[in-house]
């Protein structure tokens, strides 16, 4: 629109300057004639254009100098004042400096001091003749009937009544009331009720003038100023009534309104007399206000209207109070997840009853049971998740004040504020998060100065993102900072003994040593980051919550965290499997496959542990051993296949169950400190079978690995 | 389908901005240079609606006012003047002659799209 917008300014100026060279000439004949008052209207009209035009176009200078000789003008062409050789002059003047404004390029600068001495000389002029002084400022188009419209005040919502009888005469002057009347239907929830009690038989009827008026009952939240708005061009020849009847308040809670009698005397319909006559007798008022004729069908059918209305707003008003959301103490959420834990469990133990027995009518209960149970689960934990958005702002905060302590320049950006996890999920994850975003901001972005030198825009940017994978959830913590460097980590790592210096480790092994305790990689301690508590914290903290930490980074690019975090905590899907007598559980989620493991495998690797499946050589742990469990081997064993931080590990075990769904218990403050194991599960018979910690377990194996090299 | 609006004014720019905003809006738009201009382009022509400035040579607003409204076949078609906040005279001289509406000039495409709509429905 711009380009059209400045297409019409030059058109406009185009046309001012024909105009002042019309005015020119006008004004130079006029000097010989000065009575011509087709003369004096063209002067007139010249300048009212340029006046006019000049404001719609944005050259209020033009418009306000303009208005001046424009108002002596009108003068003049009213007869109350004469064409002098002064006025003549003065316009002549005025004319060159109207061209001077419209054209700063013609000369060097526009007369300013000039202009104020023409202003008031014509003035002067005008006020010498004329007691009422017109203001100087042009018109602003304030009062124009749009520009309300557009600055119509948002209020509370209100319901009017209006009664809008419009000059019989009014389709005279191309009003379409129905217009009107589709306006008001714009403006919100409106009912109308035509009354034509005026309305004349057919044969009288004269098709041009109009005979009804209309009774309009409206919701609202634009202001009365916008109804008014509406019938701006025929207020002053119609009848218009407007009264509030609901002002959207909160305090009539009550959905009642006033009775159909009250209406009609409020309104004027009906005297309270006749009123009180009619009500005496034991009938509908409505019907019997219309038999005795006392006022017209179509009052109380208006009256109606606005009652049926006025009820039907209050009532949704009261609804949509109710339905938006309710806050529970979180404790009752706990409290119900439990149960549903519980009726889980029991739902298990009666399938497999069910299953064992030969009961057709018990197994079908149960298969119902079983689905009922699922969708009570699935709704239960949905009411628990929250969207991470909420931490994610208050990250942005923390972004702005530690960039700004160290003198850095970062933005942080964000992606999935909407992606819903657990609530305690969330709470927990606030605190690892900060440690990395702090590592981030403090080790990770450079100083503005480095980061140019490096040519990479001098605004570091933090991205932090979450989404849905799986039935985990993947958040990000992506900077394009200086990254890390391998080699300094596996220096720093060898300084501390925590590798030895002639270990082969990839890259991706070298950043997970940063996870380990008491490493740190930053020169100088700053009250940021950097004591080397941080990562070995979050690594603690992310394993209480059965989540996993990724590192992955590019010198010089930047580092990329990602945290992988399961959904829900309270319940997951797991793996049961059997060692003797007792079961353990494995998160289904990083189950990969299971496969047999015969007695002349364990031969064929020669007391190894390691498995050939498909060509691919995969360690395994022995739980039995690992959990030093007593009793016979099976023939065949089974290998349950982990996929865990990029690499497969196997669990033997002797029997695998299936599939089930496995309530997380915590382990009693005995046990709690138990390595391999994450909690607990009561099975469908009452028996608890154990949920193993898959990493604890292959870090603990591996720890053992090279303690016996 | 598309409405037919005259919009009449002696300016050539407030005529194109009329009309741009109008044809942009989706209406059929004529122009008039002035009332006679105006009436003779009219000569049984259906138009929905007349836009007109007042101040005109040859035959001004208030006076092409009246001969569309004499005029059986535009007796009902709805006028819209445009005035300065100056002439709230001419403002109630228009209606009385059978303006419609009014917008003040200076006005924005917005608003003059918000009077049209108003009128025209």
């Amino acid at each position: 629109m711009s380009g059209a917008a400045d297409k019409h300014r030059e058109t406009f100026r185009e046309e001012a300057n024909e105009l002042l060279t019309e005015l020119e000439t006008a004004l130079l004949e006029l000097e010989e004639t000065p009575d011509d008052t087709e003369l004096i209207g063209r002067v007139f009209r010249a300048m009212h254009t340029i006046k006019g035009s000049g404001a719609m176009f944005g050259f209020d200078d033009i418009a306000a100098f303009t208005h001046e000789v424009e108002t002596a003008f009108d003068l003049v062409r009213n007869g109350k004042t004469a064409v002098t050789k002064g006025l003549i002059d003065l316009t002549l003047s005025a004319r060159d400096q109207i061209r001077a404004m419209l054209n700063p390029s013609d000369t060097e600068t526009v007369d300013v001091v000039k202009a104020g001495e023409l202003v008031a000389a014509f003035r002067e002029l005008v006020t010498g003749k004329k007691k009422d002084a017109c203001p100087s400022a042009p018109a602003s188009g304030k009062g124009s009937p749009s520009a309300q419209v557009s600055a119509g005040v948002k209020s509370e919502k209100a319901t009017y009544r209006v009664r809008f009888h419009p000059a019989r005469d009014i389709f005279m002057c191309g009003t379409n009331p129905l217009c009107l009347l589709n306006e008001m239907r714009g403006l919100g929830n409106c009912r109308i009720v035509a009354q034509l009690e005026a309305v004349p038989p057919l044969e009288d009827l004269n098709p041009g003038e109009c005979y009804t008026y209309w009774d309009i009952i409206l919701t609202t939240d634009q202001g009365i100023n916008a109804i008014k708005d509406v019938f701006i061009f025929v207020e002053d020849s119609s009848d218009l009534k407007i009264d509030v009847i609901d002002d959207g308040g909160r305090l009539d809670t009550e959905s009642d309104y006033k009775r159909l009698g009250e209406i009609l005397t409020e309104r004027g319909d009906l005297t309270t007399d006749d009123l009180q006559k009619t009500l005496s007798a034991q009938k509908r008022i409505g019907e019997l206000l219309i038999e005795t004729g006392t006022i017209e069908p179509g009052h109380v059918e208006s009256a109606l209207a606005e009652q049926k209305h006025v009820k039907e707003i209050r009532k949704e008003r009261q609804s949509t109070e109710s339905i938006s959301s309710i806050r529970v103490p979180s404790e009752k959420l706990d409290k119900l997840v439990d149960l549903v834990g519980e009726l889980v469990t029991v739902q298990a133990r009666l399938s497999q009853t069910a299953a064992a027995g030969n009961d057709s009518t018990l197994l079908s209960i149960s298969e119902e049971i079983e689905r009922l149970t699922w969708e009570l689960r699935d709704n239960t934990m949905n009411i628990r998740m929250i969207p991470i958005g909420t931490t994610f702002s208050k990250f942005k905060r923390l972004v702005r004040d530690l960039s700004g302590e160290l003198g850095k320049e970062i933005e942080m950006t964000t992606d999935g504020a909407e992606t819903e996890l657990d609530k305690t999920v969330i709470e927990k994850l606030n605190d690892p998060l900060v440690h990395l975003i702090r590592n981030s901001i403090d080790h990770g972005i450079e100083m503005p100065g480095e980061r140019e030198a490096a040519g990479k825009p001098k605004q570091g940017t933090v991205h932090l993102s979450a989404v849905h994978s799986g039935t985990s959830v993947l958040i990000r913590i992506k900077d394009d900072g200086k990254g890390l460097d391998a080699e300094t980590i596996r220096a720093k790592a060898a300084e501390r003994g925590l590798i030895a210096s002639d270990a082969e480790l990839s890259d991706r092994e070298l950043f997970e040593l940063i996870l380990l305790p008491g490493f740190s990689t930053a020169k100088n301690i700053t009250n940021v980051s950097g004591r080397g508590v941080g990562m070995d914290v979050v690594k603690q903290a992310l394993g209480a919550l059965r989540g996993h930490i990724e590192i992955a980074s590019t010198k010089g690019e930047g580092t990329t965290i990602t945290l992988r975090l399961p959904l829900t905590l309270a319940i997951i899907e797991g793996l049961l499997v059997k060692i003797a007598d007792d079961c353990f559980v494995f998160p289904l989620s990083v189950v990969e496959e299971c496969v047999e493991l015969t007695r002349k495998d364990v031969t064929d690797s020669h007391g190894r542990n390691l498995a050939n499946v498909r060509g691919q050589i995969i360690p395994y742990i022995r739980l039995r051993e690992r959990f030093a469990i007593g009793g016979d081997l099976p023939e065949i064993e089974q290998i349950v296949i982990i996929g865990s931080d990029g690499c497969r590990t196997g669990f033997v075990v002797d029997n695998v169950i299936g599939e089930h769904q496995t309530v997380i218990k915590s382990l009693g403050r005995f046990y709690r400190d138990t390595e391999g194991l994450s909690g607990a599960t009561i099975l469908g018979d009452g028996t608890v079978a154990l949920i193993l910690d898959i990493n604890k377990l292959v870090r603990n194996a591996e720890l053992d690995e090279q303690a016996a090299l | 389908m598309g409405k037919t609006i005259m919009t009449v004014d002696d300016s050539t720019s407030v005529r194109q901005m009329v009309s741009f905003t109008l044809k942009e809006a989706g209406y059929d738009v004529m122009e008039a240079v002035d009332g006679k201009d105006a009436l003779s382009k009219l000569n049984g022509t259906s138009v929905n609606m007349i836009i007109t400035d007042l101040n005109m040579p040859n035959l001004d607003g208030i006076g092409l006012i009246r001969q569309v409204r004499a005029n059986q076949a535009y007796k009902f078609v709805p006028i819209v003047m445009l005035t300065t906040e100056s002439q709230d005279t001419k403002k109630q001289e228009g209606k009385a002659a059978g303006a419609t509406g009014w917008i003040v000039k200076p006005f924005k495409p917005d608003q003059l799209l918000a009077v049209v709509k108003k009128v025209l429905g």
